[in-house]
């Protein structure tokens, strides 16, 4: 399983400004993921998620959470 | 651009292995880097379509030359076609769930890999019976056990009354390897029923698990089932809950998240089409892996799943179902934006895909009569010029982007 991280506030608002998109346009990920009750994270929250690629070794994916 | 950091690394290894200066492996990074860019596809390149092709050709091969193995030491899977309408269809349920279950270090040893694929093999009652006879005047079964295999899989018969869980039942041991029930009410068919239920009643093990075999994988146990329950298996002591996985997509989302489930379905499709035979490129499957995750929950492939929750209209009626989308779509009074790529094809307009996705943006060039209003109105005029094409700059970048 990759690794899952919350982002802070500052990271989320520099992470939008540099993709220039808004918050919904990410890829969602639900509140009731195992994961996200693991690390305790709440809606509206974006997770950066560190994925072991088999093409480019690592490779970083952000999902906001939504609940259902 | 950047290279992708696993490319970087074997550059790496490359340099210390032959030896080369900092100059040498700046330029071949640089080499490298100029043809991984002739490879990357260009913005708003209609990827999807290329990754519908290059997985279906390869699939209608596989329809015509399915092999089949027989005598593997193994489990029997859904292999090819069937096994790829399943994960792509996101089904529930595999026709055959399987587990792959690997082992801590120190529990490499054949006796206590032995040990813990016993914990996991489900045995159910008639798994420990030789034969039952049924007394229908006194209403009683006498089942007599195999102690042999109660031996082997370690069942105490003393206990063993206690793990029979049916309600109206009495249950004793006698000569050590009988067991009696009685049966408390006065029903000759029930009892035939109890006998059904009782030969299927759950002893020990995981629930579901049928088949356990013990392989050795390059060095390692590995113990492979038929039948999956991963959040049992998981609380079991000795096993890796790193490593383990089945083949239930939706299994694996309950238990580990999307993110476990994305990696499960490229990983089985990958391995569903190379054991066939068959070269894809992993990332197509990837990106058809991205897209049945990207909202959170595993979306199928097809008319219940993404192509059916399209946001436009008239891209839902060109797939599948045409009238009832169309009907649909005008009770709810629905508006077609006209935003893709299928709906401006059906509209003879320009697609927004390639060079179509783009509009040229650039600044009024300054005639004598706009420095004349500028004049007029120096600074209102000039900040909203500038407010705009910015605003049609960024638009352009966040599509650059998205691709």
């Amino acid at each position: 399983m990759p690794k899952h991280e919350i982002l802070s506030e500052e990271e989320k608002k520099e992470l939008l400004e540099r993709l220039k998109i808004q918050e919904k346009q990410l890829p969602k990920i639900l509140d009731s993921d195992p994961v996200i009750k693991k690390i305790n994270a709440k809606a509206g929250d974006v997770i950066k998620i560190t994925r072991n690629s088999p093409t480019a070794g690592k490779s970083i994916y952000y999902r906001l959470v939504i609940s259902k | 651009m950047m290279l992708p950091p696993k490319y970087i690394k074997e550059i790496e290894k490359y340099a210390e292995k032959k030896k080369l200066t900092e100059k040498k492996k700046q330029k071949i990074i640089e080499k490298i880097e100029s043809l991984y860019k002739r490879f990357v596809y260009d913005p708003e390149e209609p990827i999807g379509i290329v990754t519908a092709q290059s997985l279906s050709e390869p699939a209608t091969q596989m329809t015509m030359r399915t092999y089949h193995f027989a005598g593997t030491a193994g489990i029997q899977v859904t292999l090819g076609l069937p096994r790829m309408i399943e994960i792509f269809d996101a089904r529930k349920e595999p026709k055959t769930p399987t587990m792959t279950i690997y082992l801590k270090k120190d529990y490499q040893d054949i006796e206590k890999v032995k040990r813990v694929a016993e914990e996991i093999k489900e045995i159910k009652m008639k798994d420990i019976v030789l034969s039952t006879t049924i007394d229908l005047t006194e209403l009683w079964i006498k089942c007599k056990l195999d102690t042999n295999k109660m031996k082997e899989y370690n069942i105490d018969i003393e206990k063993l009354p206690k793990k029979i869980r049916i309600r109206g039942i009495e249950t004793k041991i006698e000569n050590n390897n009988i067991l009696k029930v009685v049966y408390k009410k006065d029903d000759i068919r029930g009892l035939y029923k109890l006998k059904y239920s009782l030969l299927e009643s759950h002893i020990k093990g995981i629930k579901g698990v049928s088949q356990v075999v013990v392989n050795k994988e390059q060095d390692e146990w590995v113990i492979s089932t038929l039948g999956s329950n991963l959040k049992k298996v998981f609380n079991i002591e000795g096993i890796d809950p790193t490593r383990t996985t089945c083949n239930n997509i939706f299994e694996i989302y309950d238990v580990l998240g999307i993110e476990a489930a994305r990696n499960t379905i490229v990983e089985q499709a990958k391995f569903t089409m190379e054991e066939q035979g068959l070269d894809v490129d992993i990332r197509y499957i990837m990106l058809l892996a991205d897209l049945m995750t990207v909202d959170g929950e595993i979306k199928a492939i097809g008319r219940y799943g993404i192509s059916g929750q399209k946001t436009s209209v008239l891209v839902r009626a060109s797939f599948e179902e045409t009238k009832k989308h169309f009907v649909n779509a005008s009770v709810k009074g629905e508006r077609d934006k006209l935003k893709g790529a299928i709906e401006n094809i059906m509209m003879n307009q320009v697609a927004p895909i390639g060079t179509g996705a783009f509009e040229l943006v650039g600044s009024i060039p300054k005639t004598k009569k706009a420095e004349k209003t500028k004049s007029e109105k120096p600074k209102k005029t000039e900040k909203t010029k500038s407010k705009k094409a910015k605003k049609a700059e960024s638009k352009k970048k966040t599509k650059t982007k998205k691709s």
